[in-house]
């Protein structure tokens, strides 16, 4: 008897964890202050010409992250001219995952040449209302009179190994959507990824 | 080298499975209590809470309770860091790698509860059947099991 209660609570427990909400397309998401690797902070308000944003939630010790950042990079070449820079932040905490330090993201960025800003979510406060739960983690947002609204939540594409397999570029036809007029299709896909690294 | 024909026998092979192959492990529902845990070498806590899925393989060896660990590393990383990460734990349950990188397309069939974060684990028999998106910890994890064994 008391491990049937013992396990139902623990189920409700993980229940309840497990709902905790994250933007879904359609919510209006909150902007933020963040420090960017080159010492300034970046709040999405600093980008009054953005029609809007592929904040992607990043980081660099995640395989998946490594294994997609030559596309974060072609995605901000390809859509900052079109008004959607990429803005990527690092979620993690670096006392548990130490290459996921402030300086350790100057490093990466520099090796790989990022194009976009690499913020440092200081006190992961934002990642959690955002919803993100995986490295990588995009989420596409609309700017609509001075606010940003959530169009598309997921996977970057189809094809975490291999670019040259990719069938569905699920950001690109997404920002395509938009910039048509249209709402992305899908609007949410999953992908393996890595967990974002918080004490416990 | 045709007189030494024993030497590839110590190599190690681990098998590679596309989901449609895997899917039905998932969907057994017999008096075996099936754990199945999703999991990479370079997933922090999956390493973490990988000695309780050893534990709890070894422990209950003799009953009706099978460990499969699914590992999610790139097949390129399967001999450099897999198969040292296998011998170097020396992890006796099954080993596979799911290589099928549509990922969107087979998560939910595993859980639609499932947002892709390793670790990851299903615990099913024919009476019971949970998903969790969690770390576990020898106790938690055997307090799962044990509780849910189906009784002979």
């Amino acid at each position: 008897m008391k491990n049937k209660l013992l396990s139902l609570l623990f189920s409700l427990t993980f229940v309840s964890l497990s709902m905790a909400q994250g933007y879904v397309a359609g919510d209006k998401a909150i902007d933020f202050k963040l420090k960017n690797i080159d010492g300034n902070y970046v709040s999405l308000a600093d980008f009054p010409d953005a029609k809007g944003f592929i904040v992607i939630f990043t980081c660099n010790h995640c395989p998946y992250s490594v294994a997609y950042e030559d596309r974060i990079i072609e995605l901000d070449k390809k859509f900052k001219p079109l008004g959607y820079p990429v803005i990527a932040i690092n979620p993690n905490d670096p006392e548990i995952q130490p290459q996921d330090g402030f300086e350790e993201m100057k490093t990466r960025a520099a090796e790989k040449g990022f194009t976009f800003p690499y913020l440092f979510d200081e006190g992961q406060k934002v990642y959690p209302v955002y919803g993100a739960n995986r490295t990588p983690h995009v989420f596409l947002l609309q700017s609509e009179n001075g606010t940003n609204k959530v169009m598309y939540v997921g996977a970057i594409d189809d094809n975490y190994q291999d670019e040259t397999a990719v069938k569905e570029k699920y950001v690109e036809n997404a920002v395509n959507a938009l910039i048509v007029g249209r709402k992305p299709d899908p609007n949410f896909t999953k992908a393996i990824g890595c967990t974002i690294k918080k004490k416990n | 080298m045709l007189f030494l024909p024993g030497i590839a026998v110590f190599s190690q092979s681990v098998p590679i499975v596309d989901f449609e192959q895997l899917q039905p492990r998932l969907q057994l529902s017999n008096d075996t209590t099936y754990i199945v845990n999703f999991w990479a070498t370079w997933c922090l806590p999956c390493i973490k809470e990988m000695p309780a899925f050893q534990k709890i393989h070894e422990e209950y060896i003799s009953q009706k309770v099978k460990v499969l660990l699914v590992s999610l590393d790139f097949v390129k990383h399967i001999d450099s860091r897999l198969i040292p990460f296998i011998e170097k734990h020396e992890l006796t349950p099954e080993v596979i790698v799911l290589n099928d990188p549509d990922a969107n397309a087979w998560i939910d069939k595993v859980s639609p509860r499932w947002s892709g974060a390793l670790p990851a684990t299903l615990i099913f028999n024919k009476n019971f059947r949970e998903f969790f998106e969690q770390e576990f910890t020898y106790l938690s994890l055997k307090q799962i099991v044990e509780s849910n064994l189906v009784k002979q």
